[in-house]
């Protein structure tokens, strides 16, 4: 480029000093970049919408740097295939859409149980069944929690903007490989296919977590070590020296599997905890406008985005309100929350595109004087501020 | 003394016996052909990754010395898949039963099949779902018995070896537990075959359904297999269809097809060398 034409197209900000060169990406191609800058290489995946975008950026990227992909013959392959890749080594992901990710539920559970380190993007169309499969919708909060069957230690991160889909799909691998267990990130269509100013080269937030080595001798070696909740364990892989056993089965320290009581017990309040125990390392939450607010929206993904215009179009008003955003939907960021809500607020407004499924959260952890009132939308278009804006004035 | 053997190289010897499977069961000799195998081609154990389903059959991986993975049902092959396409240099080997691979798992099988990633696939159909108590498989031959068949089954079995060949498996076989020197050989050489193999196992399951079909005992069932296998004496492609329930045993097809791995590799060359052709400078 001419430093001609690199004067002419980047932008200035306001008081004078070259702005970073900016570019226009969508929320699918940002998590795909984010993917890669965590150090995936691996990725099997089914076509669905409206994820696609994701796999289809990955078939192209892959094989350039040395990566591998697979397109798989449904998304229970997929899964199965990223859970086999990762044991073997490998940072995998695959991405996929509300009806993919019910079929992936079985895998799901398994990388729980078996402690399988790896990444889904599960973009939310509306549903359920085919439902809707070009519009938009948060269904899906609580499948992404209780969609497997028994116990299983759910992180679910929500974002907002396309660049936020880069950092919180980083730090899904980063959450994967410190706790070892599947990480959903649950965008939506709106962000998928909405596009957004990001810079050319966008700087990480964080360190790229690495999987730890093993740093016994393999004959010492125990893939479930005894210290429970610890974070950030070694985990040998597949073809390394050390030969280990995964199951899907109750199993004991060292992958064999076991049905004596003290052994399921260990197996099953390990697995719970080390996300429970360490909610308030993962939990995470905006507090957008919240000074004095005598109304709290909560709302996450891109139903926030068209709530912080309506709190930004209230308070030109003068009207006390703000907006309380979970980052993570699982954990819940319930101290936050409360913390946020205190003593002065008035109610609290939880706008979702689905019929309450967050509403039931935050009715859980409010006191019970306080008023949770749902506002949902559910008819595949993004929530417009107007008619948040109309709920407020009813309430405030 | 007792002088250590080649099962006593390969197997767990702490954990894990006695092993689940019944009296009678052909599974542990299937197990028995799999490791002197792998002993005879003196694999390295590191290398080897044992994949199993959920089943009888899937039990198998627990009890060898390799890297083992015990799946969800029907699956295998998914993550067998995951592990050979990261992995390349890893001998994977899946294991599964009848109701496994072909009913549950009968669509990832068929598109490993297609795929041709260089896995060992074995099959050990004994007819009938044991470990849950003796219900009905896609095996299961019409007319016969299962408690979810008690007036016999009505629908035609697959036939594992044509599904294998028909998907596009580049190597499939089929012997039975009876003859297991047939087996050794034939196991031996889907672990050495460049491509997907399939080596289906014939196997008696007296507990689950023997006892229901007029089987007095595993040594009739086995004596049954002997009585109904039929040699494939020479490698023709047109095999005759066999009368009385008999069916063939030996090399069904063996043939060259390009390998799924090594065809990602010269596909990763390919895109490379159009990013950076060779004898351009590389730009900055």
């Amino acid at each position: 480029m001419t430093k001609a034409r690199q004067k002419k197209t980047s932008p200035k900000s306001g008081d004078g000093r070259k702005a970073d060169p900016m570019r226009l990406v969508s929320g699918n191609k940002m998590i795909a970049e984010g993917a890669l800058a965590a150090g995936c290489r691996f990725f099997a995946g089914y076509p669905i919408t409206p994820s696609s975008e994701i796999m289809e950026y990955l078939a192209q990227k892959m094989p350039r740097i040395g990566g591998k992909f697979i397109q798989m013959e449904d998304e229970i392959a997929s899964m199965g295939a990223v859970i086999g890749a990762s044991l073997a080594g490998a940072k995998a992901m695959t991405a996929t859409s509300g009806p993919g990710f019910s079929l992936m539920q079985e895998h799901i559970g398994y990388a729980a149980m078996a402690e399988v380190p790896c990444v889904i993007a599960n973009v939310m169309r509306s549903g359920p069944s085919t439902g809707l499969p070009t519009k938009t919708s948060q269904g899906d909060f609580m499948q992404a929690r209780f969609g497997s069957h028994g116990d299983i230690p759910a992180i679910a991160l929500v974002p907002e903007s396309p660049i936020e889909c880069f950092h919180l799909t980083v730090r899904a691998f980063n959450l994967a490989e410190e706790y070892r267990t599947p990480v959903v990130l649950l965008s939506d269509e709106v962000n998928a296919h909405m596009r957004e100013n990001v810079p050319m080269k966008i700087e990480l937030e964080a360190e790229i977590r690495e999987r730890r080595e093993p740093e016994v001798p393999p004959s010492w070696y125990k893939h479930y070590p005894e210290e429970v909740m610890v974070r950030d364990r070694p985990m040998a892989v597949f073809g390394e020296g050390y030969r280990f056993h995964v199951t899907g089965l109750t199993h004991d320290h060292e992958g064999f599997p076991s049905s004596k009581r003290d052994q399921i017990i260990d197996c099953h309040t390990h697995l719970v905890d080390k996300v429970r125990r360490n909610a308030h390392r993962i939990a995470a939450a905006e507090k957008y406008r919240m000074r004095e607010a005598k109304i709290v929206i909560v709302a996450a993904g891109s139903a926030a985005r068209s709530a912080k215009e309506a709190v930004k179009m209230l308070r030109n008003m003068r009207i006390k309100i703000g907006l309380f955003r979970p980052i993570t939907m699982w954990p819940f960021p319930k101290k936050q929350l409360q913390e946020a809500v205190g003593r002065k607020a008035k109610a609290v407004l939880v706008v979702e595109q689905n019929f309450g499924q967050m509403a039931v959260i935050v009715r859980y952890y409010m006191p019970r004087r306080m008023p949770v009132v749902h506002l949902n939308q559910v008819d595949g278009e993004l929530i417009e501020p107007e008619k948040i804006i109309a709920k407020v004035t009813e309430l405030y | 003394m007792i002088t250590e053997t080649v099962i006593h190289k390969y197997l767990r010897p702490k954990k894990e016996f006695p092993h689940v499977w019944c009296a009678g069961c052909g599974i542990g000799i299937v197990l028995g052909s799999i490791i002197r195998a792998i002993d005879k081609l003196s694999i390295p154990k590191d290398d080897i990754v044992m994949v199993s389903g959920i089943g009888c059959t899937g039990r198998m991986p627990v009890y060898v010395d390799f890297n083992t993975l015990h799946t969800t049902h029907g699956r295998a092959l998914t993550f067998a898949t995951g592990i050979k396409h990261y992995k390349p240099r890893l001998k994977v080997i899946a294991v599964m039963g009848d109701g496994d691979g072909v009913a549950i798992g009968g669509n990832h099988f068929i598109h490993a099949c297609r795929r041709n990633l260089n896995i060992t696939t074995i099959i050990v159909n004994n007819f009938i779902y044991g470990m849950t108590g003796g219900q009905r498989s896609p095996t299961t031959p019409p007319g016969h018995v299962s408690t979810t068949s008690p007036f016999g089954s009505e629908a035609e079995p697959f036939d594992i070896c044509d599904l294998a060949a028909a998907g596009g498996a580049s190597f499939v076989a089929r012997s039975t537990v009876y003859h297991s020197a047939l087996l050794d050989r034939l196991v031996k050489k889907a672990l050495t075959h460049d491509g997907f193999s399939v080596v289906e196992a014939l196997s008696p399951c007296y507990t689950a359904y023997g006892r229901r079909n007029d089987f007095r005992n595993a040594v009739e069932m086995m004596a049954d297999l002997r009585d109904r296998a039929v040699h494939i004496k020479k490698q023709d492609t047109s095999l005759p269809p066999l009368p009385d329930r008999k069916f063939y045993i030996g090399i069904y097809k063996d043939e060259d097809k390009p390998e799924f791995t090594a065809a990602y590799k010269r596909l990763m060359k390919r895109v490379r060398e159009i990013d950076s052709p060779p004898g351009e400078e590389k730009e900055q």
